[in-house]
Protein backbone atom coordinates (compact mmCIF):
# COMPACT_ATOMS: atom_id res chain seq x y z
CA UNK A 1 0.00 0.00 0.00
CA UNK A 2 1.21 3.44 -0.83
CA UNK A 3 0.05 6.73 0.81
CA UNK A 4 0.18 9.82 -0.73
CA UNK A 5 -1.26 13.06 -0.69
CA UNK A 6 -3.91 14.46 -3.72
CA UNK A 7 -4.44 18.18 -3.03
CA UNK A 8 -3.39 18.24 0.42
CA UNK A 9 -5.57 15.13 1.21
CA UNK A 10 -4.17 12.43 2.17
CA UNK A 11 -5.31 8.52 0.73
CA UNK A 12 -3.79 5.06 0.83
CA UNK A 13 -3.80 3.23 -2.62
CA UNK A 14 -2.68 -0.10 -3.76
CA UNK A 15 0.46 -0.06 -5.54
CA UNK A 16 0.39 0.51 -9.43
CA UNK A 17 -3.00 2.35 -9.10
CA UNK A 18 -2.66 5.26 -11.78
CA UNK A 19 -2.72 8.75 -10.27
CA UNK A 20 -6.31 9.48 -12.12
CA UNK A 21 -7.96 6.87 -10.29
CA UNK A 22 -6.37 8.06 -6.54
CA UNK A 23 -8.22 11.61 -6.96
CA UNK A 24 -11.42 9.92 -8.26
CA UNK A 25 -11.08 7.71 -4.81
CA UNK A 26 -11.07 11.37 -3.31
CA UNK A 27 -13.91 12.85 -5.77
CA UNK A 28 -11.33 15.05 -7.32
CA UNK A 29 -12.55 15.43 -10.75
CA UNK A 30 -9.42 15.69 -13.65
CA UNK A 31 -10.82 16.17 -17.14
CA UNK A 32 -10.10 13.54 -19.73
CA UNK A 33 -10.73 12.60 -23.26
CA UNK A 34 -8.83 9.57 -24.43
CA UNK A 35 -9.10 7.44 -21.39
CA UNK A 36 -11.43 4.49 -20.50
CA UNK A 37 -12.15 2.20 -18.12
CA UNK A 38 -12.27 -0.75 -19.81
CA UNK A 39 -9.04 0.07 -21.66
CA UNK A 40 -5.60 0.53 -20.84
CA UNK A 41 -3.88 3.96 -20.55
CA UNK A 42 -2.40 5.59 -23.28
CA UNK A 43 -2.01 9.25 -22.56
CA UNK A 44 -2.78 10.94 -26.04
CA UNK A 45 -4.56 13.80 -25.12
CA UNK A 46 -2.91 15.47 -22.15
CA UNK A 47 -5.71 16.83 -20.72
CA UNK A 48 -5.25 15.08 -17.77
CA UNK A 49 -2.02 16.72 -16.68
CA UNK A 50 -1.65 17.18 -13.08
CA UNK A 51 1.99 18.47 -10.97
CA UNK A 52 3.42 15.97 -8.97
CA UNK A 53 6.16 17.02 -6.00
CA UNK A 54 8.22 14.62 -4.82
CA UNK A 55 11.78 15.27 -2.75
CA UNK A 56 13.63 18.04 -5.29
CA UNK A 57 11.50 17.19 -8.55
CA UNK A 58 8.60 19.24 -9.58
CA UNK A 59 7.22 18.27 -12.84
CA UNK A 60 4.07 17.66 -15.01
CA UNK A 61 2.62 14.17 -15.71
CA UNK A 62 -0.48 13.01 -17.67
CA UNK A 63 -2.52 11.30 -14.12
CA UNK A 64 -4.47 8.96 -16.23
CA UNK A 65 -1.09 6.56 -17.16
CA UNK A 66 1.26 8.09 -13.95
CA UNK A 67 1.73 4.77 -11.53
CA UNK A 68 1.26 6.55 -7.72
CA UNK A 69 4.40 6.76 -5.53
CA UNK A 70 5.38 6.86 -1.73
CA UNK A 71 5.33 10.40 -0.25
CA UNK A 72 4.21 11.93 -3.10
CA UNK A 73 2.34 15.40 -3.51
CA UNK A 74 -0.20 16.08 -6.37
CA UNK A 75 -1.61 19.04 -7.16
CA UNK A 76 -4.62 18.67 -9.67
CA UNK A 77 -5.46 22.32 -10.27
CA UNK A 78 -2.09 24.74 -9.51
CA UNK A 79 -2.19 27.51 -11.90
CA UNK A 80 0.78 25.98 -14.20
CA UNK A 81 -1.93 23.03 -14.48
CA UNK A 82 -4.32 25.34 -15.72
CA UNK A 83 -2.81 27.16 -18.06
CA UNK A 84 -1.15 23.82 -19.93
CA UNK A 85 -5.10 22.84 -20.07
CA UNK A 86 -6.53 25.72 -21.46
CA UNK A 87 -3.72 25.38 -24.17
CA UNK A 88 -4.19 21.69 -25.13
CA UNK A 89 -8.32 22.77 -25.15
CA UNK A 90 -7.34 25.70 -27.18
CA UNK A 91 -5.60 23.62 -30.06
CA UNK A 92 -8.07 20.86 -29.77
CA UNK A 93 -10.84 23.59 -30.48
CA UNK A 94 -8.74 24.87 -33.06
CA UNK A 95 -8.63 21.53 -34.56
CA UNK A 96 -12.70 20.63 -34.45
CA UNK A 97 -14.71 23.84 -33.60
CA UNK A 98 -17.96 22.42 -34.33
CA UNK A 99 -17.58 18.97 -31.40
CA UNK A 100 -20.27 19.23 -29.01
CA UNK A 101 -17.52 17.38 -26.14
CA UNK A 102 -15.00 19.88 -26.98
CA UNK A 103 -16.91 23.01 -27.14
CA UNK A 104 -18.30 22.66 -23.69
CA UNK A 105 -14.74 21.86 -22.33
CA UNK A 106 -13.91 25.43 -23.77
CA UNK A 107 -16.61 26.94 -22.11
CA UNK A 108 -15.75 25.74 -19.18
CA UNK A 109 -12.16 26.72 -19.59
CA UNK A 110 -13.53 30.17 -20.74
CA UNK A 111 -12.23 29.96 -24.36
CA UNK A 112 -14.68 31.78 -26.89
CA UNK A 113 -12.39 31.90 -29.98
CA UNK A 114 -8.98 29.90 -30.21
CA UNK A 115 -5.97 32.11 -31.70
CA UNK A 116 -5.06 29.69 -34.34
CA UNK A 117 -6.10 28.87 -37.72
CA UNK A 118 -9.66 26.08 -38.05
CA UNK A 119 -9.46 23.18 -39.39
CA UNK A 120 -12.72 21.59 -39.13
CA UNK A 121 -12.35 17.73 -38.39
CA UNK A 122 -14.10 15.60 -36.10
CA UNK A 123 -11.30 13.24 -35.21
CA UNK A 124 -8.72 14.26 -32.72
CA UNK A 125 -7.09 11.40 -32.75
CA UNK A 126 -7.02 10.30 -28.81
CA UNK A 127 -7.09 6.76 -30.14
CA UNK A 128 -10.01 5.08 -28.11
CA UNK A 129 -11.53 3.60 -31.57
CA UNK A 130 -8.47 2.24 -32.53
CA UNK A 131 -7.84 0.60 -28.89
CA UNK A 132 -11.31 -0.46 -28.45
CA UNK A 133 -11.06 -2.27 -31.55
CA UNK A 134 -7.61 -4.19 -30.55
CA UNK A 135 -8.14 -4.96 -26.98
CA UNK A 136 -11.73 -5.74 -26.75
CA UNK A 137 -13.23 -7.00 -29.81
CA UNK A 138 -9.60 -7.85 -30.67
CA UNK A 139 -9.94 -7.53 -34.52
CA UNK A 140 -8.02 -4.69 -35.48
CA UNK A 141 -9.68 -3.88 -38.34
CA UNK A 142 -8.90 0.08 -37.90
CA UNK A 143 -5.84 1.67 -37.00
CA UNK A 144 -3.31 4.83 -37.20
CA UNK A 145 -2.30 5.75 -40.70
CA UNK A 146 0.58 7.91 -41.84
CA UNK A 147 2.00 10.58 -39.30
CA UNK A 148 2.08 14.02 -38.37
CA UNK A 149 -0.19 16.07 -39.62
CA UNK A 150 -1.11 13.40 -42.11
CA UNK A 151 -1.85 10.98 -39.25
CA UNK A 152 -5.57 9.54 -39.50
CA UNK A 153 -7.67 6.64 -38.15
CA UNK A 154 -8.50 4.37 -41.39
CA UNK A 155 -9.02 0.87 -42.36
CA UNK A 156 -5.80 -1.37 -44.15
CA UNK A 157 -5.13 0.91 -47.84
CA UNK A 158 -8.87 2.96 -47.23
CA UNK A 159 -10.51 0.31 -48.32
CA UNK A 160 -13.84 -1.39 -46.89
CA UNK A 161 -12.61 -4.04 -44.45
CA UNK A 162 -13.30 -7.68 -44.53
CA UNK A 163 -12.31 -8.56 -40.79
CA UNK A 164 -14.69 -5.38 -39.54
CA UNK A 165 -17.90 -7.33 -37.61
CA UNK A 166 -19.65 -4.01 -37.20
CA UNK A 167 -19.78 -3.93 -33.49
CA UNK A 168 -20.08 -0.85 -32.82
CA UNK A 169 -18.06 -0.56 -30.22
CA UNK A 170 -15.62 1.78 -31.81
CA UNK A 171 -18.60 4.42 -32.71
CA UNK A 172 -19.98 4.09 -29.21
CA UNK A 173 -16.53 4.60 -27.38
CA UNK A 174 -15.93 8.04 -29.36
CA UNK A 175 -15.78 10.96 -27.47
CA UNK A 176 -16.46 13.32 -30.15
CA UNK A 177 -18.83 11.00 -32.47
CA UNK A 178 -16.64 11.22 -35.47
CA UNK A 179 -17.67 7.66 -36.12
CA UNK A 180 -20.50 6.82 -37.78
CA UNK A 181 -22.42 3.73 -38.17
CA UNK A 182 -23.17 2.52 -41.64
CA UNK A 183 -26.96 0.35 -41.70
CA UNK A 184 -26.95 0.31 -45.19
CA UNK A 185 -25.93 -2.68 -45.69
CA UNK A 186 -29.31 -3.95 -44.11
CA UNK A 187 -31.27 -3.54 -47.37
CA UNK A 188 -28.52 -6.11 -49.45
CA UNK A 189 -29.40 -8.64 -46.52
CA UNK A 190 -33.21 -8.56 -47.33
CA UNK A 191 -32.56 -10.43 -49.99
CA UNK A 192 -30.66 -13.41 -48.09
CA UNK A 193 -32.40 -16.61 -46.88
CA UNK A 194 -31.91 -19.50 -44.60
CA UNK A 195 -30.30 -19.30 -41.11
CA UNK A 196 -27.79 -16.05 -41.67
CA UNK A 197 -31.42 -14.00 -40.42
CA UNK A 198 -31.24 -15.26 -36.57
CA UNK A 199 -27.11 -13.47 -36.14
CA UNK A 200 -27.28 -9.92 -35.11
CA UNK A 201 -24.43 -8.68 -36.80
CA UNK A 202 -25.59 -10.49 -39.93
CA UNK A 203 -28.77 -8.63 -39.37
CA UNK A 204 -26.85 -5.73 -39.35
CA UNK A 205 -25.93 -7.07 -42.75
CA UNK A 206 -22.04 -6.34 -41.38
CA UNK A 207 -20.71 -9.43 -41.53
CA UNK A 208 -21.35 -12.81 -43.93
CA UNK A 209 -20.69 -15.53 -41.96
CA UNK A 210 -22.59 -18.82 -43.20
CA UNK A 211 -22.04 -20.50 -40.22
CA UNK A 212 -22.60 -19.77 -36.84
CA UNK A 213 -19.59 -21.31 -34.15
CA UNK A 214 -22.39 -20.91 -31.57
CA UNK A 215 -25.04 -22.27 -32.83
CA UNK A 216 -26.75 -18.72 -33.20
CA UNK A 217 -27.06 -18.22 -29.60
CA UNK A 218 -25.74 -14.47 -28.99
CA UNK A 219 -24.95 -14.71 -25.48
CA UNK A 220 -22.23 -17.31 -25.64
CA UNK A 221 -20.83 -15.34 -29.00
CA UNK A 222 -17.32 -14.00 -27.30
CA UNK A 223 -17.10 -11.06 -29.15
CA UNK A 224 -20.54 -9.71 -27.44
CA UNK A 225 -19.80 -10.90 -24.23
CA UNK A 226 -16.50 -8.77 -24.14
CA UNK A 227 -17.89 -5.74 -25.36
CA UNK A 228 -20.70 -5.89 -23.29
CA UNK A 229 -18.37 -6.22 -20.16
CA UNK A 230 -15.75 -3.27 -21.05
CA UNK A 231 -18.76 -1.01 -22.38
CA UNK A 232 -21.51 -1.75 -19.97
CA UNK A 233 -24.28 -1.73 -22.67
CA UNK A 234 -24.46 -3.77 -26.06
CA UNK A 235 -22.38 -1.71 -28.61
CA UNK A 236 -24.96 -1.84 -31.27
CA UNK A 237 -27.30 0.29 -28.85
CA UNK A 238 -24.17 2.24 -27.58
CA UNK A 239 -23.45 3.11 -31.10
CA UNK A 240 -23.85 7.27 -31.22
CA UNK A 241 -24.36 8.05 -34.57
CA UNK A 242 -27.05 6.33 -36.69
CA UNK A 243 -29.71 8.34 -38.54
CA UNK A 244 -33.53 7.42 -37.11
CA UNK A 245 -35.06 6.64 -40.47
CA UNK A 246 -31.99 3.43 -40.21
CA UNK A 247 -33.11 2.80 -36.89
CA UNK A 248 -36.71 2.21 -37.37
CA UNK A 249 -35.74 0.27 -41.01
CA UNK A 250 -33.68 -1.92 -38.84
CA UNK A 251 -36.08 -2.82 -36.14
CA UNK A 252 -39.31 -2.99 -38.49
CA UNK A 253 -36.87 -5.77 -40.06
CA UNK A 254 -36.60 -7.48 -36.80
CA UNK A 255 -39.91 -7.71 -36.12
CA UNK A 256 -40.72 -8.94 -39.86
CA UNK A 257 -38.16 -11.88 -38.91
CA UNK A 258 -39.90 -12.87 -35.58
CA UNK A 259 -43.09 -13.16 -37.17
CA UNK B 1 7.68 -11.64 -55.24
CA UNK B 2 6.17 -14.71 -54.65
CA UNK B 3 5.67 -15.95 -51.25
CA UNK B 4 8.20 -18.36 -50.71
CA UNK B 5 10.57 -15.69 -50.85
CA UNK B 6 8.61 -13.31 -48.03
CA UNK B 7 7.96 -17.22 -46.15
CA UNK B 8 12.43 -16.67 -46.21
CA UNK B 9 12.54 -12.95 -44.88
CA UNK B 10 9.73 -14.37 -41.67
CA UNK B 11 11.75 -17.58 -41.34
CA UNK B 12 15.24 -15.88 -40.99
CA UNK B 13 13.58 -13.15 -38.57
CA UNK B 14 11.92 -15.97 -35.97
CA UNK B 15 8.54 -15.10 -37.32
CA UNK B 16 8.57 -12.35 -34.04
CA UNK B 17 6.46 -9.06 -34.70
CA UNK B 18 9.15 -7.37 -32.84
CA UNK B 19 10.92 -7.64 -35.98
CA UNK B 20 8.21 -6.38 -38.15
CA UNK B 21 10.12 -3.34 -39.56
CA UNK B 22 13.43 -5.52 -40.81
CA UNK B 23 11.02 -8.00 -43.03
CA UNK B 24 9.32 -4.97 -44.18
CA UNK B 25 12.90 -3.05 -45.36
CA UNK B 26 14.09 -6.76 -46.72
CA UNK B 27 10.71 -7.11 -48.60
CA UNK B 28 11.28 -3.67 -49.42
CA UNK B 29 14.82 -4.03 -51.34
CA UNK B 30 13.44 -7.14 -52.91
CA UNK B 31 10.14 -6.02 -54.31
CA UNK B 32 11.09 -2.06 -54.49
CA UNK B 33 8.09 -1.50 -52.30
CA UNK B 34 5.35 -2.81 -50.54
CA UNK B 35 2.84 -4.80 -52.72
CA UNK B 36 -0.76 -4.54 -50.49
CA UNK B 37 -1.29 -8.99 -50.71
CA UNK B 38 2.62 -9.62 -49.48
CA UNK B 39 1.47 -6.64 -46.35
CA UNK B 40 -2.04 -8.60 -46.01
CA UNK B 41 0.46 -12.26 -45.80
CA UNK B 42 2.61 -10.52 -43.42
CA UNK B 43 0.20 -10.15 -41.17
CA UNK B 44 -1.51 -12.92 -41.12
CA UNK B 45 1.37 -15.21 -41.16
CA UNK B 46 3.14 -13.21 -38.01
CA UNK B 47 -0.46 -12.82 -36.63
CA UNK B 48 -1.04 -9.67 -36.58
CA UNK B 49 -3.80 -6.92 -37.72
CA UNK B 50 -3.56 -6.10 -40.84
CA UNK B 51 -4.00 -2.60 -39.80
CA UNK B 52 -0.85 -2.65 -37.80
CA UNK B 53 1.34 -4.11 -40.23
CA UNK B 54 -0.18 -0.65 -42.28
CA UNK B 55 0.64 1.17 -39.56
CA UNK B 56 4.47 0.44 -39.78
CA UNK B 57 4.59 0.85 -43.26
CA UNK B 58 2.56 4.22 -43.68
CA UNK B 59 4.52 5.80 -40.95
CA UNK B 60 8.16 5.41 -42.16
CA UNK B 61 9.12 7.57 -45.07
CA UNK B 62 11.49 4.33 -46.15
CA UNK B 63 8.30 2.10 -47.09
CA UNK B 64 6.58 2.93 -50.41
CA UNK B 65 3.40 1.46 -50.71
CA UNK B 66 3.38 2.67 -54.51
CA UNK B 67 5.58 0.55 -57.07
CA UNK B 68 9.02 2.63 -57.77
CA UNK B 69 11.16 3.34 -60.19
CA UNK B 70 14.74 1.51 -60.88
CA UNK B 71 16.57 4.59 -59.79
CA UNK B 72 15.27 7.10 -57.08
CA UNK B 73 16.50 10.80 -57.18
CA UNK B 74 16.46 12.00 -53.90
CA UNK B 75 17.02 16.05 -54.22
CA UNK B 76 18.44 17.80 -51.23
CA UNK B 77 16.29 20.96 -49.97
CA UNK B 78 17.93 21.63 -46.51
CA UNK B 79 18.16 24.83 -45.49
CA UNK B 80 22.28 25.13 -47.00
CA UNK B 81 20.69 23.83 -50.39
CA UNK B 82 17.75 25.62 -50.05
CA UNK B 83 19.86 28.68 -50.18
CA UNK B 84 22.13 27.68 -52.97
CA UNK B 85 19.46 27.20 -55.73
CA UNK B 86 17.90 23.57 -54.45
CA UNK B 87 14.49 24.35 -55.43
CA UNK B 88 15.20 25.28 -59.09
CA UNK B 89 17.47 21.96 -59.47
CA UNK B 90 14.70 20.38 -58.30
CA UNK B 91 12.01 22.07 -60.75
CA UNK B 92 14.38 21.45 -63.77
CA UNK B 93 14.17 17.87 -62.69
CA UNK B 94 10.45 17.93 -62.64
CA UNK B 95 10.24 19.34 -66.02
CA UNK B 96 13.24 17.03 -67.63
CA UNK B 97 11.45 14.18 -66.43
CA UNK B 98 8.17 15.31 -66.77
CA UNK B 99 6.98 14.32 -62.79
CA UNK B 100 6.37 15.95 -59.66
CA UNK B 101 8.33 15.01 -56.67
CA UNK B 102 7.17 12.00 -55.35
CA UNK B 103 5.95 10.34 -58.51
CA UNK B 104 7.35 7.57 -60.72
CA UNK B 105 8.16 8.16 -64.41
CA UNK B 106 6.08 5.83 -66.69
CA UNK B 107 8.64 3.96 -67.81
CA UNK B 108 9.50 3.09 -64.16
CA UNK B 109 13.25 4.55 -64.81
CA UNK B 110 12.92 7.26 -62.13
CA UNK B 111 11.19 7.72 -58.89
CA UNK B 112 11.88 11.69 -57.61
CA UNK B 113 11.94 12.14 -53.76
CA UNK B 114 12.95 15.33 -51.76
CA UNK B 115 14.89 15.27 -48.55
CA UNK B 116 15.33 17.74 -45.70
CA UNK B 117 18.90 17.00 -45.29
CA UNK B 118 21.48 14.56 -46.48
CA UNK B 119 24.04 15.64 -43.61
CA UNK B 120 26.48 16.65 -46.71
CA UNK B 121 25.57 20.59 -46.76
CA UNK B 122 29.37 21.26 -47.89
CA UNK B 123 28.02 19.41 -51.25
CA UNK B 124 25.03 21.46 -51.92
CA UNK B 125 22.96 21.75 -53.51
CA UNK B 126 22.90 18.00 -53.83
CA UNK B 127 21.67 15.23 -56.23
CA UNK B 128 21.86 11.63 -54.70
CA UNK B 129 20.81 9.03 -57.39
CA UNK B 130 20.57 5.69 -55.77
CA UNK B 131 24.29 5.70 -53.77
CA UNK B 132 26.29 8.08 -56.50
CA UNK B 133 26.47 11.85 -55.19
CA UNK B 134 25.85 14.82 -57.53
CA UNK B 135 27.51 17.98 -55.85
CA UNK B 136 27.18 21.82 -56.91
CA UNK B 137 24.40 20.67 -58.77
CA UNK B 138 22.72 24.01 -60.89
CA UNK B 139 20.53 23.63 -63.77
CA UNK B 140 22.78 22.82 -66.33
CA UNK B 141 24.38 20.08 -65.15
CA UNK B 142 20.86 18.45 -64.76
CA UNK B 143 20.70 16.74 -68.25
CA UNK B 144 23.75 15.51 -68.02
CA UNK B 145 23.30 13.86 -64.86
CA UNK B 146 20.14 12.30 -66.25
CA UNK B 147 21.81 10.75 -68.96
CA UNK B 148 24.20 8.64 -67.10
CA UNK B 149 21.29 6.38 -66.20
Amino acid sequence: MITLAVDNQEITVKEGTTLLKASEKLGIEIPTLCYHEGLLPYGACRLCVVEIFKEKENRMVAACSFPVEEGMKVVTSSDRVLKRRRMIVEFLLSRCPDVKTIKDLADRMGIKKPRFKSKNLDCILCGLCVRVCNEIAGIGAIGFVSRGKKLKVDTPFHMASDVCIGCGACSSVCPTDAIEMELDAVKRFLELLGSEHKCRYALMGLISYKVCSNNYECWKCKIDQRIRDALGTHPIFAAKKIKKEKVNQYFSFLKKIQE
Amino acid sequence: MDFDRVDKILKAYGMKETHLVSILLDIQTEANFLPREILSYVAKKLGIPLSQVCRFATFYKAFSLKPRGRHVIKTCLGTACHVRGAVKVLQTIERELGIRDGDTTRDFKFTLETVNCLGACALGPLVVIDNDYYGQMNTTKVPKMLKDY
